[in-house]
């Protein structure tokens, strides 16, 4: 990406960014822009850079901000009519990072509302169109962020993937998406969906700015106690990995899964073998329970983290309401979703008592053996080979009257997050009609630059 | 048949406020004690989207001392979990609580009586905000959101309306040496929910709540007005339905208010915000090598002073007296330390004196006026005087002698002095015939001389001395 200097002027990247917002208006990447701001903060740093003072790593660099992150500038929506009108007095930690190192949010990234979703349809705003083919979906939930990289418009996004939200557009759209290891960003200031697998990341257009972004977002923080020491160490791991064996998840390679992109993971794995690495398949047959262990947790997290939104301190309050009972009951009809209600549903059965151990309590039992499944595996493998959804961008529409064929987007991007594990989109090939297909690089936790340097190697063999 | 072929059963649940300084999981003041409404609340405590709770590591020690003051197992591996219920005084939708795995495991509480009760487990979780009803709105003040609690969850153990209160009459005590919390009851710092059952036979019958008692008082009625009224049911062959009743301090009586039907379904989940609370064996042990003695320690060690029981727990409740008269037993032994306990208990503890800041007055200074009277320096009147002197913020730089003496109150030992004195009064008219009268053995009569010698020493005479000397120049 490039960085504002002596010789190029951050207003110049930041206007030439709100130029290719306006260009590429009708993709409906962003929910709001932060121009007049954005000016003002490049300018700002154009004078610094004027008077030799020090500017960040990323001074001038223009980023679209998935609309679920808080920041005080505009309003944080999260996609959703509930939280339309939430001027937000917060700042993530995420983004103050990224400020202070001079990067410029030029407007708010377009998402399923709450991150419910695989398509951004579910967006309160309207959908994301696919940055390659308009009557495809931009993927989701953070299909906006990915359009506006695909698109040129931003050098990176900002998303959050709980259970491939990063991820999947990225792949739907040809970009780099990085899901790190559960607790490598803080969550502090982005609006919580599934607390115990949310993980905050970034997509870009090459790996090399998905690790400067990440190293700078990457941290412990006091204000979220689930937080890792920071990891991120640009200098140890920038030596080419090597001989390193990986196995390709034989279980995604099968029934239900694109012929074009099961051949797109093959062709990946060739070039892997190429580039120098040991690659076999491996079978994990516990793959196949990991969306049914994430449709059970997710909506019980999201439930839960959901019930703050109850008409009375901020956010929607429906006008017809008329006592308490109807504050909540007609401000959350109204300020939620169709897809986050039967989140909300499927959470609180899944909790209530007489049905938590047969749902929720066995899923999390599921989820320890999957993790274990994973751990064997990394006795045996560095990382993991799989594509990151079944098949590439689908039509509009498509799948929005058949809830379960829109979770099965999500086989094989669960399962990594289910275990906290770092899980890198990629892009790997295009089908005959031209869309994008990614594959997904899967390791330990903390991993998360081994995989990122293992794909840079593959790239530089083809 | 009658209540007295009936065994109650009871058991209580206590929530204790926690006096930390900052809030169960946000860092803003948690003493909202005449603050301005929704001025301590943080926007965490607000539960404004992308907030995360992070847990106040001084709760988790007021909770760990709180264990070990009920003699309670801590578990080493705590964790979180999430209770749902839509309410306005809950701003998340959810209360953090501990669920599965709390903090504090079973233990024991002796009691005054010598009875026991054992404690199933005692809990963290953070407390709800307040909501003011009025005619059709309603105020809410989330100042309280967040403050930390530990619920304190006895066996039914409790088989009498006395034994409940002396139980939460000990677990305040408890709570208040182990400084844990401010113990205002007013304030609602301590608030009991009482299950009360009845049965003639072993099993247990069934039980109602009667939820948010303040008081200990109002524990005594509630569980005496239950056990009436289970009772009155089961005699007419009606059945005690398991429901939760409210208290009317009012009108003496509980009224029910939800039953085991319309009970909330909480929808329990792990909190996956706040890691599960780890605590080294070592840490532990510190906190239990700094606990202050406890309320038994002191009332084994008070055993010397023959005091009655009501005189030595009224001064049981509060453990800065309990500490000083301990200080004071230390110091000047069980000949000084009763006159020190009789003054706590009928002149610190007299209404008129309980707002007095008990800490005025040092253990030296209380052992110091003790000996003045013992050396017969001073009467024990004019000890009183000087006691409640002794808690005036203006004499915390006297000794009680320095304010004896500017009260005029050290008593005349001085024979010499005393002697021309009893001259005086022995010479003057009025009180020849009682001088007569004790010169003929009618020693009644010495009582009045006395008086006037004291009144004309204006009460500085000592009057065994005075006593000693009209024998003497009589005889």
């Amino acid at each position: 990406m490039i960085i504002a200097d002596k010789n190029t002027k951050a207003v110049d990247l930041v206007r030439a960014a709100l130029d290719k917002a306006k260009e590429f208006e009708d993709y409906h990447c962003f929910i709001s822009m932060n121009e007049a701001r954005a000016l003002d903060k490049a300018r700002e740093i154009d004078e610094k850079i004027a008077r030799g003072e020090k500017v960040g790593r990323l001074a001038g660099v223009p980023y679209a901000l998935k609309d679920n992150y808080l920041s005080p500038e505009g309003v944080t929506t999260a996609a959703a009519r509930m939280l339309d009108n939430f001027p937000s007095p917060i700042t993530a930690t995420a983004v103050a990072k990224l400020e202070a190192e001079g990067a410029i949010m030029i407007g708010r990234a377009n998402l399923d509302a709450y991150a419910h979703g695989s398509s951004t349809e579910n967006s309160y705003f309207g959908p994301t169109l696919n940055a390659h083919n308009k009557s495809r979906v931009a993927g989701g939930s953070s299909g906006g962020s990915a359009a506006a990289v695909a698109l040129g418009i931003v050098p990176f996004a900002l998303g959050s993937d709980t259970g491939g939200s990063i991820r999947q557009p990225a792949s739907y759209n040809g970009v780099w998406g990085m899901k790190p290891t559960y607790g490598t960003v803080s969550r502090y200031g982005v609006v919580a969906m599934a607390s115990s697998t949310d993980v905050m990341g970034c997509l870009a257009n090459n790996a090399d700015d998905v690790d400067l972004v990440m190293s700078i977002i990457a941290g412990k923080d006091p204000k979220d106690s689930t937080t890792l020491d920071n990891f991120w160490n640009r200098e140890l791991e920038d030596a080419k990995p090597k001989k390193k064996k990986i196995g390709i998840i034989k279980d995604f390679l099968g029934d239900g899964v694109n012929p074009e992109v099961i051949k797109t993971v093959r062709d990946y794995a060739e070039k892997m073998k190429k580039a120098g690495f040991e690659v076999e398949e491996v079978e994990m047959p516990i793959m196949k329970y990991g969306l049914a262990i994430y449709y059970i947790v997710q909506p019980a997290e999201v439930a839960s983290n959901l019930s703050r939104y109850d008409g009375i301190r901020y956010g929607h309050r429906s006008n017809e309401a008329k006592d308490l009972d109807s504050i909540y009951s007609m401000s959350r009809d109204e300020g939620f979703m169709p897809e986050n209600k039967r989140r909300i549903m499927i959470g609180n059965f899944v909790l209530s008592s007489g049905f938590y151990d047969a749902y929720y309590l066995k899923a999390q039992k599921a989820r320890t053996l999957l993790i274990n499944a994973y751990n064997e595996a990394f006795e045996k493998y560095d990382a993991l080979l799989c594509a990151v959804a079944p098949a590439p961008a689908f039509k509009f529409g498509e799948k929005t009257d058949d809830p379960l064929q829109m979770y099965m987007e999500d086989v094989m991007s669960v399962p990594p997050s289910m275990a906290g594990l770092p899980a890198l989109a990629a892009p790997a090939g295009t089908s005959k009609e031209g869309l994008p297909i990614g594959i997904q690089l899967i390791g330990p936790r903390k991993s998360d630059q081994m995989l990122i340097n293992i794909a840079k190697s593959v790239e530089e063999v083809a | 048949m009658s209540k007295s072929d009936y065994k109650i059963t009871v058991g209580i649940e206590c929530h204790v406020q926690l006096n930390t300084k900052t809030k169960l999981f946000s860092a803003v003041d948690n003493d909202a004690v005449d603050k301005e409404p929704n001025s301590c609340v943080s926007p965490i405590d607000y539960a404004l989207p992308g907030m995360l709770p992070v847990l106040n590591k001084a709760a988790v020690e007021k909770a760990v001392r709180a264990g070990l003051a009920m003699n309670c197992k801590i578990n080493l591996v705590s964790r979180f979990d999430r209770k749902h219920y839509y309410y306005p005084d809950l701003p998340k939708g959810y209360q953090i609580s501990q669920m599965y795995q709390p903090i504090i495991g079973s233990g024991e509480i002796h009691l005054p009586d010598g009875s026991y009760v054992k404690i199933e487990h005692a809990h963290m979780e953070e407390d709800a905000g307040k909501l003011t009803h009025f005619s059709n709105y309603s105020l809410v003040d989330l100042n309280r959101a967040g403050t930390p609690l530990i619920e304190i969850v006895s066996m039914p153990d409790i088989h009498s309306a006395a034994q409940a209160r002396a139980y939460c009459e000990e677990l305040h005590r408890l709570m208040l040496y182990a400084e844990v919390t401010n113990g205002d009851l007013y304030q609602g710092n301590m608030r009991f929910d009482v299950n009360i059952s009845c049965s003639k036979t072993d099993k247990l019958g069934t039980r109602a709540e009667v939820k948010n008692l303040n008081s200990f008082r109002s524990v005594e009625r509630a569980v005496e007005y239950e056990f009436d009224r289970q009772v009155k049911l089961l005699e007419k062959g009606e059945k005690v339905i398991q429901e939760t009743r409210g208290w009317n301090d009012a009108t003496g009586k509980t009224t029910a208010q939800r039953s085991k039907e319309e009970a909330q379904d909480y929808r329990y989940m792990p909190e996956p915000d706040v890691p599960p609370v780890v605590l080294e064996q070592s840490y532990i042990d510190k906190i239990e090598a700094n606990m202050p003695m406890m309320p038994d320690e002191y009332r084994s060690k008070f055993g010397v002073l023959n005091l009655d029981n009501s005189e030595r727990e009224a001064i049981l409740n509060y453990p800065i007296l309990a500490g000083r008269l301990n200080e004071v037993l230390d110091k000047g032994g069980a000949q000084l330390a009763p006159r020190v306990a009789h003054w706590f208990s009928s002149i610190l503890l007299a209404e008129e004196n309980l707002d007095k800041d008990f800490s005025l007055a040092t253990a030296s200074e209380l052992t110091e006026l003790s000996e003045m009277v013992e050396k017969n320096e001073l009467s024990s009147t004019g000890a009183k005087a000087v006691l409640a002197e002794m808690y005036d913020k203006k004499n915390t730089q006297k000794t009680p002698h320095q304010l004896a003496k500017e009260m005029n109150l050290l008593q005349e030992n001085d024979e010499d002095a005393l002697g021309a004195i009893i001259d005086e009064v022995l010479t003057a008219p009025e009180c020849a015939k009682a001088a007569d009268d004790v010169r003929n053995g009618e020693m009644k009569a010495i009582g009045f001389l006395v008086g006037q010698v004291m009144k004309k020493s204006k009460g500085k005479a000592n009057p065994a001395t005075v006593n000693e000397l009209i024998k003497k120049k009589l005889s």
